[in-house]
């Protein structure tokens, strides 16, 4: 700990205190999710109406300004439960668990969105809403991962247990889905399907991959009002027999 | 701080009494025994009923078939894996031992295996032959499920050991272990399968083999926490 500056330290030691985090993020929350409207609302106009139709695809392509950004954070999603996992288990720290809480959903909505809007663009391009691809085959997987955790949030009673219980999981889960991702990649080579990928696209013109880049960067922002908001939530519901949290309530209703 | 000899000799105790300890009571009851054999055998029996009887589909659907009921007899096996130490009391007995949890945990797994996993890769042949499966890959199939099923059983483990004391444990236990099966599955039928169409079956082998070695080294730790955990949980 000696190489760490002061600040970082006492930032990681505030983290410890969820009211802190909670008194902290109050105000980000409309910020964070103005950014993320006015982003969003750009990129997709952009990408729905003035970026051009793909050679191939024509305008079934446009799907990549949702798709592209909920899948990538499916899976840093997972990734994020993970660390906060191993957050939790080494220096037991509650708001990662409290963190972790809210991801979980959020993760397993983005990968449904990510398997709904891949799906949705099979349709017109491969002919099939659904197809055992290797790509799908493993999101679909995640989906699963995702639930499992949910699942087992929900059965046990006790949050300190079911924390750490989950944080278990999601570190086994986040060693196995490389593992799942290859073995699955391996699958599809052995059973040598028609190849369906888009064969030798160009580069994108930035008048197409610039939406895209405003769209990644506001789901980016979505996703983290969204956790910062669930863990806010969470943050009053494991702390609500403490005298903060009854004065906030008291102030709120008053 | 150095382990001296006598820490190591007590440490090779615990883990030889834990397994003695395990395998008596699993052959105590003979009928837990069978049971999952039992159900892998009715599940292969379902498949000629359900798809076809006809020799080539069979054989063609036969790596996968006996994979997934090996996958699915192992689940049904899970439960029960420390249920019973739980509610007698032993498993916190176990958790609160100065000794470290990793081996008395490698011992549990490897009395479970020794009923489950190596029975169904010792009767894996005969039902491969009852389905029609290639002869030159009865062999492959296995060895894979002999380095495939020591992995499943660990896997297996970390969520029994997580829903230990849950009441409605075996539907979650199900949901959450297997999306980690998929690996070991997808390269034990590729084994048979490249054997069945005469090719060397020796690749998804070897990765079976690295997959088991990893599972058997790290996941102990996984159990062990969850077992920590477990304990608390009821």
């Amino acid at each position: 700990m000696k190489y760490i500056p002061d600040g970082l330290r006492r930032l990681w030691h505030r983290m410890g205190s969820p009211r802190w985090f909670f008194e902290t993020t109050g105000s980000w929350v409309p910020w964070l999710g103005g950014a993320a409207a006015l982003l969003i609302a750009v990129g997709t106009v952009w990408g729905l109406a003035f970026a051009p139709p793909d050679y191939l695809q024509g305008d079934s392509f446009r799907i990549i300004y949702i798709h592209v950004p909920a899948a990538y954070l499916a899976q840093a999603g997972y990734i994020l439960m993970a660390v906060c996992g191993v957050i939790l288990l080494v220096w037991r720290m509650k708001l990662a668990d409290m963190v972790m809480t809210a991801v979980a959903p959020i993760g397993a909505a983005f990968t449904f969105l990510a398997l709904a809007t891949g799906s949705i663009w099979g349709k017109p391009t491969w002919g099939t809403y659904w197809i055992w691809d290797a790509r799908i085959t493993s999101v679909l997987i995640l989906l699963f991962l995702y639930l499992g955790i949910i699942g087992l949030r929900r059965a046990i009673e006790r949050p300190e247990a079911a924390g750490r219980a989950c944080a278990i999981l999601a570190i086994v889960g986040v060693i196995n889905i490389p593992i799942i991702k290859y073995s699955v990649d391996w699958w599809m080579t052995l059973h040598q399907p028609a190849t369906f990928s888009i064969t030798a696209a160009p580069a994108m013109p930035p008048i197409m991959w610039v939406p895209l880049l405003l769209n990644v960067l506001g789901f980016n922002l979505l996703f983290a009002v969204a956790v910062i908001q669930g863990t806010r939530t969470e943050v009053l519901v494991r702390e609500r027999r403490t005298r903060w949290v009854n004065d906030l309530c008291l102030r709120e209703t008053a | 701080m150095m382990a001296s000899a006598a820490d190591e000799r007590s440490l090779w105790v615990l883990f030889r009494g834990q397994l003695r300890r395990d395998l008596k009571l699993a052959f105590g009851q003979p009928s837990e025994l069978a049971n999952p054999l039992a159900f892998f055998v009715v599940v292969i029996t379902l498949f000629p009923l359900g798809v076809s009887p006809e020799p080539g589909v069979l054989a063609g659907m036969a790596p996968g078939v006996l994979w997934i009921a090996a996958l699915l007899a192992t689940l049904l096996g899970l439960e029960a894996l420390f249920r019973r130490d739980r509610d007698d009391g032993t498993l916190e007995q176990m958790v609160l031992r100065a000794q470290p949890l990793y081996l008395p945990v490698v011992a549990r797994m490897l009395a479970h295996w020794t009923v489950t996993g190596l029975p169904l890769t010792l009767l894996a042949p005969l039902l491969g032959g009852m389905l029609n499966l290639a002869p030159e890959a009865r062999l492959p199939l296995m060895l894979g499920l002999a380095l495939g099923t020591p992995v499943l059983v660990l896997l297996g483990g970390v969520g029994a050991a997580l829903t230990v004391g849950l009441r409605a444990g075996g539907v979650l236990l199900a949901l959450l272990v297997l999306p980690l099966f998929v690996p070991v599955l997808i390269l034990g039928v590729s084994a048979a399968e490249l054997a069945s169409s005469g090719l060397p079956p020796s690749g998804p082998l070897l990765w079976l083999a690295a997959g088991a070695s990893f599972a058997i080294t790290t996941v102990p730790f996984a159990i062990a926490a969850a077992l920590r955990i477990g304990v608390e949980v009821g």
